[in-house]
């Protein structure tokens, strides 16, 4: 079945079987393999990317599905200004140590942060509580992403 | 905090929290994981595996799944008997079965193997191998395993008649027996350390690479030590070692699930070789949790003699560990149960007596040092929950108890009962440190009214001390490798470096770390140094990163070659400053004549001069390889403080404070330390409240995917507050002492004791982790409390 995804800004078109996931698609029919695979049960949450902007499990999307929709990886973060913040901040912070669960805690830390511009320690802890990290504790994730709201807001002039 | 910074931030040396180099790749989605490689004609592998734990194989039929399309082959035992492959040797000595021939014996175990042109023709495939199983009784525990009459799980095993995987004792039991007769008081303490499962979130993988022309075997593998999988490789396989490439790539974590080698990569290197085709084989999430390295399972029961003032006179345990199907621990041939003998602890005490067994069940193999340094979480979590039951029993304060049994400072170095020889440490300083910023004092008042109005606060303390960094090679080894490691300097014309290590960093940081030690010892800046590591072709040989080893031996070998091209570039330093090299000395980054530091070279001009102007009769080039055998482990320690506060309606405790002090030597990067405790803590937390494996009475096991084995997100895990002493280690050439675990050994027991704690007044001694609300909410009905 032909599809249309546009990905980081650019429409791919490919012929896929029905049954094929999101986010295996994203990874060996696009090529971009940030995107992450962590389980088989939806539960880590290694292999979220944005959808129209919202943060959802690529392993629990069909390809098919995501026909005619906006994709955004980690490979979509930067722009031509740069690092996305939250690329920066999770440096910064150490908010990150292997990296296999960083790409999708960025994505969801950044849809965060463009609904709340100053998430409290409670609401990162709940925005990113689809997503696993085994190595960091999430303390240090936590503060890259309030880093990344603050120097997000005051790159916005309000901060 | 502790200053131990020598150089400017512009050099990076030691204690300088540098940014890691690693992130750049991370952040932009450019790691390179093993997923992620993708070989022209590579073919994808899915294994199939027994649904049951115990049955006899009559017959299996793999024609259906030969039919689909994309399915190039089916891999069954009796392939790989043919070639003499289905059965491969354990890290302990035993032997595990590549893909079952006979029997299966643990739900997960490796049946068949489907081989296609992609990732679902192959699951495809692997669903329709149809085996034939004969049912047998599945043993699903070591009491059950060992009792009268119980069935051998290993009856191919010559000269096995019983279900025995090992015995082990230490320790001088005469002298421990003649304590326990005389002493005041006797505690003891029964309890189980549960299975468990390190999980990483990249699960396990291979791409084999087997060119049938050239008969080199490239081999990408998630893998902790490639340089000993390298050996064991040629050594199972008969594969000429100078042709087989070990490459690990970037690892999404390890934490000991990543050392052992498994079925999966002998069956996918087999059918790269016999179809002439990369095969790549990653393991799903359920086949990790069910068939990989676990981690502890141990059943333990430990005492303790004490006078009535509570001074510690005697330990005396004896242990019986689930091994599973087979018996392949990932430790040190010499112990059998590991490092567990490092179980006295913290205290002066002058015997102890340990015994162990260990039993195999239907369950999956593994053992491996979750996390730990060979079994020290067990005997951690052992001793300090001990303490607090002694504390309880003889109505001492806890922490008091503790001061009066501390090694103190001034017997450092001091041996234990069971012959560890402790480099360093200051135990009452850490801990009445941890105490004064938890607000002890306070804290025990607020619990005492807390009681008065039916409220449940707990305040659990544990002092761990670790024994890491193995080791020197007269004692330690795996399989016969000498567990030393090696770092390889090059220094390039300009002054630019390349260091080249036989350990590999699965997130801890090594490319950023290891530069600093460079960086310290020769003046060379941090971010002019590339470190090379995980790829046997390019780097100098090593027993890899695992048990907290990569700072305290591949550390400690990094030091020392750098130490090395320090001194020839001081030799020629004092040819280009035309004086004797003795009169030569470094500040951070440079070499001047003693007295006048307006003379100086950098190494930046020595290096160049290592290719232009060299004195007569030395050798041309910067570069130097060493290979690094320590004389003694390290022993890391910290004092933590956990407050717990426990809903006795429902048993929920939640955790108020987590203050963890640790010492660890000298930290070679602040930041990245404090990130390895944050972690570490995670995971001694998660243990301790909800992250186990069981398994039903016909070898079931519960917790086969991350929605039966819960590891905590970020909504359930604590706050910690960090806190630190400095203590160097002496025998480390920069004083390091290695920190990779400790917070996973020491923290566990601090939870359970708080929670613990909160109900020693109803008379509760013990709650088995996870310490779960129905746990809790049991030991309080059943206290009448
Ligand atoms: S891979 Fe785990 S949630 Fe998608
Ligand atoms: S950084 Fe390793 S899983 Fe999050």
């Amino acid at each position: 079945m032909e599809i249309t995804i546009n990905i980081n800004g650019t429409d791919h078109t490919a012929d896929v079987e029905p049954r094929w996931l999101l986010v295996d698609h994203i990874r060996t029919g696009a090529g971009l393999t940030g995107t992450h695979i962590g389980c088989d049960t939806t539960s880590c949450g290694v292999c979220t990317v944005l959808v129209d902007g919202t943060p959802v499990k690529s392993c629990t999307m069909l390809a098919v599905q995501a026909d005619g929709r906006e994709v955004t990886t980690v490979e979509g973060l930067k722009s031509a200004d740069g690092l996305h913040p939250i690329q920066q901040a999770f440096s910064d912070e150490h908010g990150l140590q292997c990296g296999f669960c960083t790409p999708a805690m960025m994505l969801v830390g950044a849809a965060l942060i463009d609904e709340n511009p100053a998430p409290s320690d409670d609401e990162v802890r709940w925005a990113i509580s689809g997503n696993l990290c085994r190595c960091t504790g999430y303390m240090n994730i936590v503060k890259a992403i309030q880093a990344a709201a603050a120097a997000a807001a005051s790159s916005n002039g309000d901060g | 905090m502790t200053d131990t910074t020598t150089t400017p931030p512009e050099i990076g040396g030691v204690g300088h929290s540098v940014k890691r180099v690693e992130d750049a790749r991370l952040i932009e989605g450019q790691g390179n994981f093993l997923d992620d490689i993708a070989l022209p004609g590579m073919l994808h592998m899915a294994l199939v595996r027994s649904p049951v734990a115990h049955a006899r194989i009559n017959g299996i039929d793999t024609d259906a799944a030969t039919a689909v399309d994309g399915v190039l082959a089916v891999v069954t035992g009796e392939l790989m008997a043919a070639h003499g492959l289905a059965w491969m040797p354990t890290l302990s000595g035993d032997t595990q079965a590549v893909l079952a021939t006979d029997k299966v014996r643990y739900q997960g175990q490796e049946v068949a193997a489907v081989i296609a042109t992609d990732p679902y023709a192959a699951a495809d495939g692997a669903e329709l191998v149809d085996v034939d199983y004969e049912m047998l009784d599945a043993i699903t525990t070591p009491q059950q395993s060992l009792a009268e009459g119980a069935a051998l799980i290993r009856d191919e095993k010559e000269g096995q008649t019983d279900n025995l995987a090992y015995t082990w004792e230490t320790g001088d039991e005469a002298a421990t027996d003649a304590a326990f007769a005389g002493a005041d008081r006797v505690v003891s303490l029964t309890t189980h350390y549960p299975r468990s499962h390190p999980s990483p979130l990249e699960t396990c993988g291979i791409v084999a690479d087997v060119n049938s022309v050239t008969g080199q075997a490239t081999i990408y593998m998630t893998s902790q030590a490639p340089h000993a999988h390298r050996t064991l490789f040629a050594l199972v396989a008969g594969l000429p070692e100078q042709n087989i490439r070990i490459i690990s790539p970037d690892i999404g974590g390890g934490f000991g699930n990543k050392v052992p080698i498994y079925p999966g990569y002998v069956v996918a290197t087999a059918a790269s070789l016999l179809i002439g085709q990369p095969v790549k084989w990653v393991e799903t999430r359920t086949g990790n949790l069910i068939s990989t390295g676990f981690g502890r399972d141990y059943y333990m029961t430990g005492e303790l003699a004490l006078t009535n003032e509570g001074r510690i006179q005697a330990m005396r345990v004896d242990m019986l560990s689930d091994q599973g199907a087979f018996y392949s621990d990932a430790q040190p041939t010499r112990y059998r149960a590991g490092l567990f003998h490092v179980c006295t602890g913290s205290y002066d005490f002058p015997h102890a007596h340990i015994k162990c067994r260990g039993a195999f069940t239907n369950k999956a193999p593994g053992g491996v040092a979750y996390r730990c340094s060979f079994r020290i979480t067990e005997a951690s979590y052992l001793i300090e929950r001990l303490m607090q039951t002694a504390a309880d029993e003889l109505g001492i304060d806890p922490a008091e108890l503790r001061l009066r049994n501390f090694i103190q400072p001034e017997q450092f170095p001091y041996e234990t009962a069971t012959g560890f020889v402790y480099d360093s440490g200051d135990y009452p300083t850490a801990l009445r440190k941890a105490l004064d910023a938890a607000g002890y004092d306070e804290l025990r008042a607020e619990q005492a009214a807390a009681r008065a109005e039916g409220r449940l606060v707990g305040i659990g303390i544990a002092h761990f001390t670790e024994a890491v960094g193995a080791g020197p090679a007269h004692t330690y080894d795996i399989a016969g490798l000498k567990m030393i490691d090696s770092a390889e300097l090059r220094v390039h014309p300009t002054g630019k470096a390349i260091l080249k290590l036989g350990v590999k960093t699965q997130g801890q940081g090594h490319e950023t770390t290891f530069a600093q030690i460079v960086a310290e010892e020769t003046g060379i800046p941090a971010t002019d140094i590339k470190v090379i590591h995980g790829d046997t072709d390019d780097t100098p040989y090593g027993l890899g990163t695992y048990a907290s080893r990569s700072t305290p031996v591949g550390g400690a070998a990094t030091a020392m070659v750098a130490r090395k091209i320090a001194d020839k570039a001081r030799h020629i330093a004092a040819h280009l400053l035309e004086a004797a090299p003795e009169d030569i000395e470094r500040d951070a980054d440079k070499f001047h004549v003693a007295g006048s530091p307006d003379q100086a070279v950098s190494i930046q001009d020595a290096a160049f001069a290592a290719y232009t102007n060299l004195p007569e009769g030395m050798e041309y080039g910067l570069e130097d390889v060493t290979y690094y055998n320590p004389p003694n482990l390290t022993f890391p320690y910290g004092s933590y403080v956990v407050v717990v506060d426990v809903d006795p309606e429902t048993g929920v405790w939640k955790v108020r404070r987590m203050v963890a002090l640790d010492d660890c030597g000298v930290r070679i990067n602040p930041m990245i330390v404090e990130g390895q405790i944050h972690g570490g803590l995670t995971e001694g937390f998660a243990m301790s409240s909800m992250q186990w494996i069981t398994f039903d009475d016909d070898g079931n096991c519960i917790g086969s995917n991350f929605m039966d084995y819960l590891v905590p997100t970020a909504w359930e895990t604590p706050r910690f507050e960090l806190l630190e002493t400095v203590t160097p280690s002496p025998h480390h050439p920069i004083g390091a002492k290695g920190v990779g675990e400790s917070a996973t050994v020491g923290s566990p027991a601090a939870f359970v004791n708080a929670v613990v704690d909160a109900l020693a007044h109803l008379g509760v001694r013990n709650i088995d982790m996870p310490v779960l609300p129905d746990r809790v909410w049991e030991a309080i009905d059943s206290a009448g409390g």
